[in-house]
């Protein structure tokens, strides 16, 4: 039982920033349609930015306080990630937007390609491993055993529902958020009805980035060690997190994080560890096949 | 303000930008000291050098654009086909009487002091040609059927893990395997497309990529058979009527009195990749004037149209999915008995993509672009490997080879910007009614795309 | 009244439900043997919805769409078949199809009913001829022995594709579009587009042609060609054709039989000279429409 609560912690953790990428995916594709390959190589950039900009805070500016240096670590890089989500999609993709239907896709490759490249030809192709910080943990006792919640579990857990209530709030509740759904429904209305189309799809990408930024601050936190490399699997499990909950819809991108991040943590746990990622890779084609509009989707009725 | 003023002020934008984007992930690198601590080297020089550069850019692109488009002349509809140059006409011509003399070309380089001959037929010859097969079958499932596969290298994959074994393990000759690795590919080629070939566009790109995935997971897990990470080794090579090719005493060069040379097997090899690719590009331009070729092109038009003409969709897209992945499979029966070696670390994510990269940029449907861009990709960035002389400018520590893939992610976004529907847009009909005035006889390979 | 001797369709209690949505709500109708049928309604009373559900694109809820090739079949025999779990009957004459059973692509090349769509689908890219060609896809698939024999250039198969040749030749003459034959079907002007989707459609070689609005878009000019072309085609190929159509003047003008829905119900169903007087019909649209009451009847408003 114990082992089973533990696992759930662990799968609820790494669920989360995987959830937290999706919404990039999830947002992206609902406006304009589009899978924004690039996205998992953002998430992985900012980790990166997370790792440098707290090593520079702890070592050249000598701030003592780790929860001072983690809030401007978090702050500073949303802000440079989405200064990157925005020329990305603007260099990349806005020159693309109505253009034959692959050409967007075969762009963000690209852009995936040269991200990961450029990431290791700055940063060198060595893992980045930083000691292991807020590792803390409290111990409670279940029936017999006990188990264990580190700081950072609690700390990514309590971001992640933050951001989402903001995020909720932002997407329900703001003009902003009524454009972007307006965009969703119909491009071409919306623009016709004063919509600028052309913002909300950067501010679209300037929140799917923000949000990566986040996940890559956490992941930096949790793993404590990143590579150039590390864009594409999360990446790639993020989208099926994504598609799982039903591409187009955030609560369905939230669930289907935590629910990946559930099943292959306990994949892990009771199988085989070494078949971890055939199993999120098998899930996605299970549920593409078979429930195509995933969990909490609209179904896609064929127009003719 | 005036142009320039305009100019300048973009400038400055991009450049600040820049500055933006630069900071911290070129200004602050993470090195790892000998106390295996992460510590931070500034480069603040060079993130300056770097917006400045970019600024200066953009500063004479604003200037430059305007001039350009002024001189360039409206654009033709690309539907509205013009008829094609006549140096487009003999491309292929030309381009195959190239491929067939390369081997002798490559001798000639090195005879006269250049990189060595076998390095050009193998980098180049051999390197480029196989990604030529490959965006040849793609094209079929990519180009013809409209289908995005971005799994590609899986079939690739079962293709020479299969005729690895099948030559090592149960001792079959190459030319039987050659097949059978083609067969194989073709069959896992209907066994993933049947499921997965309902789902649309994006979708059906991701599947096709969770798969491809999975079967890499599991040529890494399933040792035994595969030997996990450190692959197969020692992977006979191909023999002719049981002869060798090597310059060992008993093979055929050295029976003819050759003098003892490697490049022997090489050309060898480079001419049967030749001839593989050639089949391919034959089959291909034959399927597209069949029923089920015509089939293919119409789904990727207009899918619900097929259906209301009585095209079952499912199994037209299974034909091209399992043809596609048949010349995948020889691909890689080529590919193990060249190398006589195959690891996981051959079939990545990034091989499908490189793949994909090529038939799209080469315009999709044409077999000449596929061509093009597969020798523009990766002619050009193999090229960069040689340009040792820009260490002269950039200092030692300057290794061109990072760039390539760099580049090559650059290139595939500029080059989708530039032309998003590839080098070669313009579709050949696979029948006319009337013949095309001033146009020679069709010979093979035509100028048919 | 041959819609009611010699039925070639009929649709039995047919419904379609999305959801909540009922769009065709337990709808009954035959299409005559030869006839020209209308089906005409408001928009939005489900007239594609029925489309799609005999041409297969659509599953329907419930209902039953029987469709005989030569003859009329006795309604027992239409009852022996829904009985069984089989879709068709094989090998008897008259042949006898159940289409809600059958996969979209098997209600065009085996029972025959072909169709054209509100929004032209051609293959833009392809030649006008090659459009013509794809339409054999399954008489050319047989000939080429399933692409082997093709891919060997079997004279059989040169003979088959030759003869598909000079069919897609003949109907690019009906529909005036010889000239243009080598043309990308996407360059065409919009009627033109129109025209050579029927040829298309009409070279699938079927029984039963449905037309989803081939008149929308057209000027009076061309609809009346459109007129001319589909009377044509029904005296030289005897196909019987069923039309969704929004001008009432070509509707009045062409159709043997008008069949009249409002919100998924038949609300009329008789020759077009009655139901142009339908108090009923007149209502529907009225209420919806003035212009094409005004159509209707055929002058200024009432």
């Amino acid at each position: 039982m114990d082992y089973f609560l533990q696992q759930l912690i662990n799968g609820l953790t790494l669920g989360s920033i995987y959830g937290l990428i999706a919404i990039g995916y999830t947002m992206v594709y609902g406006i304009i349609g589009m899978v924004n390959f690039a996205h998992g190589d953002v998430f992985m950039l900012a980790a990166f930015i997370a790792l440098i900009l707290f090593l520079a805070l702890t070592q050249l500016l000598g701030v003592g306080s780790l929860g001072l240096a983690l809030l401007i670590v978090l702050v500073l890089g949303m802000a440079l990630t989405s200064l990157w989500g925005w020329v990305i999609e603007r260099l990349a993709y806005r020159p693309l937007r109505g253009s034959f239907r692959l050409a967007p896709l075969i762009s963000a490759i690209g852009m995936s390609i040269f991200l990961s490249n450029f990431v290791q030809l700055v940063q060198g192709p060595r893992n980045k491993s930083l000691e292991p910080i807020l590792s803390n943990v409290l111990v409670i006792p279940v029936g017999s055993g006990s188990i264990t919640l580190a700081e950072k579990q609690l700390l990514i857990m309590v971001v992640t529902a933050v951001l989402l209530a903001v995020l909720w709030y932002v997407v329900r509740h703001t003009p902003l958020g009524r454009a972007q759904r307006a965009c969703e429904q119909d491009r071409k209305m919306a623009s016709l009805l004063g919509v600028d189309v052309d913002r909300t799809v950067s501010l679209t990408f300037i929140m799917g980035a923000a949000l990566a930024s986040v996940a890559g601050l956490l992941w930096m936190t949790y793993y404590g060690v990143v590579s150039f490399s590390d864009g594409f699997v999360p990446g790639v499990k993020a989208f099926t997190a994504a598609v799982l909950g039903g591409i187009g819809s955030l609560p369905g991108a939230v669930l289907g994080g935590l629910l990946i991040g559930l099943i292959e943590t306990f994949w892990s746990a009771y199988f085989t560890i070494d078949y971890k990622d055939v199993a999120a890779f098998s899930i996605l084609a299970i549920v593409l096949i078979f429930l195509p509009s995933g969990l909490l989707g609209r179904p896609d009725v064929e127009k003719v | 303000m005036g142009k320039a003023g305009d100019a300048f002020k973009s400038a400055l934008l991009a450049a600040l930008v820049t500055l933006g984007l630069a900071f911290p992930i070129v200004a602050l690198r993470t090195d790892t000291n000998l106390s295996n601590q992460l510590v931070l080297t500034e480069r603040w020089g060079l993130t300056f050098i770097l917006a400045a550069v970019v600024g200066a850019g953009v500063f004479l692109l604003t200037l430059v654009r305007p001039v350009l488009a002024a001189r360039a002349t409206p654009k033709v509809s690309s539907r509205t086909a013009a008829p094609p140059h006549p140096f487009r006409r003999y491309l292929p011509r030309i381009g195959l009487a190239l491929l067939i003399a390369f081997p002798l070309i490559a001798s000639g380089i090195a005879a006269a002091g250049g990189p060595g001959a076998l390095k050009l037929l193998d980098n180049y010859g051999i390197q480029i040609l196989t990604y030529v097969l490959l965006g040849w079958g793609l094209n079929i499932v990519v180009g013809l059927a409209g289908l995005l596969d971005l799994g590609y290298v899986a079939f690739y994959a079962v293709g020479a893990y299969s005729s690895a074994l099948l030559t090592k393990t149960f001792g079959l000759s190459f030319w039987l395997a050659l097949p059978l690795a083609g067969i194989l590919a073709a069959f896992w080629g209907l066994l993933i497309g049947f499921p997965v070939l309902r789902l649309r566009g994006d979708y059906l790109a991701i599947v096709t990529l969770a798969f491809a995935e999975i079967v890499r997971l599991v040529l890494i897990n399933w040792v035994p058979v595969t030997g996990g990470y450190a692959g197969l080794s020692s992977i006979p090579k191909p023999t002719l009527f049981g002869y060798s090719l090597g310059s060992e005493p008993g093979g055929i060069p050295s029976l003819i009195g050759l003098p003892p040379s490697p490049v022997y097997r090489l050309a060898f090899m480079y001419y049967l990749l030749l001839a593989l690719a050639l089949f391919t590009y034959w089959v291909t331009q034959k399927l597209r004037s069949l029923p089920v070729g015509r089939a293919w092109e119409a789904m990727r038009e207009d899918e619900i149209a097929c259906r209301s003409l009585g095209i079952n969709t499912v199994t037209t897209k299974l034909s091209a999915f399992a043809t596609g992945a048949f010349f995948g499979g020889l691909a890689g029966a080529f590919f193990s008995a060249h190398q006589s070696f195959v690891s996981p670390k051959s079939f990545e994510f990034m091989e499908s993509a490189v793949i994909v990269a090529i038939v799209v940029l080469g315009g999709l449907g044409s077999a000449v672009g596929v061509a093009i861009a597969a020798v523009v990709m990766i002619g050009g960035t193999e090229l960069l490997r040689e340009l040792d002389a820009l260490k002269a400018v950039f200092g030692n520590d300057f290794d061109p080879a990072q760039y390539r893939m760099l580049l090559f992610g650059l290139a595939m976004v500029l080059l989708m910007i530039w032309r998003p529907k590839g080098l070669i847009s313009t579709r050949e009909p696979t029948v006319r009614l009337k013949p095309q005035p001033a146009r020679g006889a069709p010979s093979f390979p035509s100028a048919a795309e | 009244m041959r819609w009611l001797a010699q039925p070639l369709l009929t649709v039995d209690h047919l419904s379609m439900r999305f959801g909540g949505l009922v769009a065709v709500n337990d709808l009954s109708f035959t299409v005559g043997r030869g006839d020209i049928t209308a089906l005409i309604g408001p928009n939005g009373a489900g007239k594609t919805t029925v489309f799609n559900c005999i041409t297969g694109f659509y599953k329907p809820t419930s209902g039953r769409l029987a469709l005989a090739h030569g003859g009329t079949v006795a309604p027992k025999a239409v009852d022996a078949l829904t009985r069984s779990d089989q879709r068709r009957t094989h090998g008897a004459t008259p042949e006898l199809f159940l289409l809600e059973r059958m996969p979209d692509h098997a209600i065009a090349s085996e029972a025959r009913v072909a169709r054209t769509f509100q929004n032209i689908r051609l293959f833009a890219g392809m030649t006008v001829l090659e459009n013509l060609i794809v339409a054999q896809h399954k008489t050319l698939m047989k000939a080429s022995g399933f692409s082997l024999g093709g891919l060997l250039g079997l004279s059989k198969y040169r003979a088959a594709e030759r003869k598909a040749f000079e069919l897609a030749k003949a109907w690019l003459e009906v529909v005036g579009l010889i000239d243009r034959a080598d043309d990308p079907a996407g360059d065409l002007p919009y009627g033109a587009q129109r025209r050579l989707e029927i040829a298309r459609a009409m070279c699938t070689n079927p029984v039963l042609l449905c037309l989803d609005e081939p008149a929308a878009g057209l000027n009076n000019k061309e609809s009346a060609e459109l007129t001319r072309l589909l009377r044509g085609i029904r005296e030289q190929t005897g196909v019987s054709i069923l039309l969704i159509e929004h001008d009432m003047s070509v509707v009045m003008d062409i159709s043997d039989h008008v069949v009249v829905i409002e919100y998924g119900v038949k609300i009329a169903d008789d020759t077009a000279a009655s139901v142009k007087n339908d108090p009923k019909v007149i209502a529907a649209y009225l209420g919806v429409d003035d212009d094409e009451v005004a159509l209707s009847t055929g002058g200024g408003p009432p």
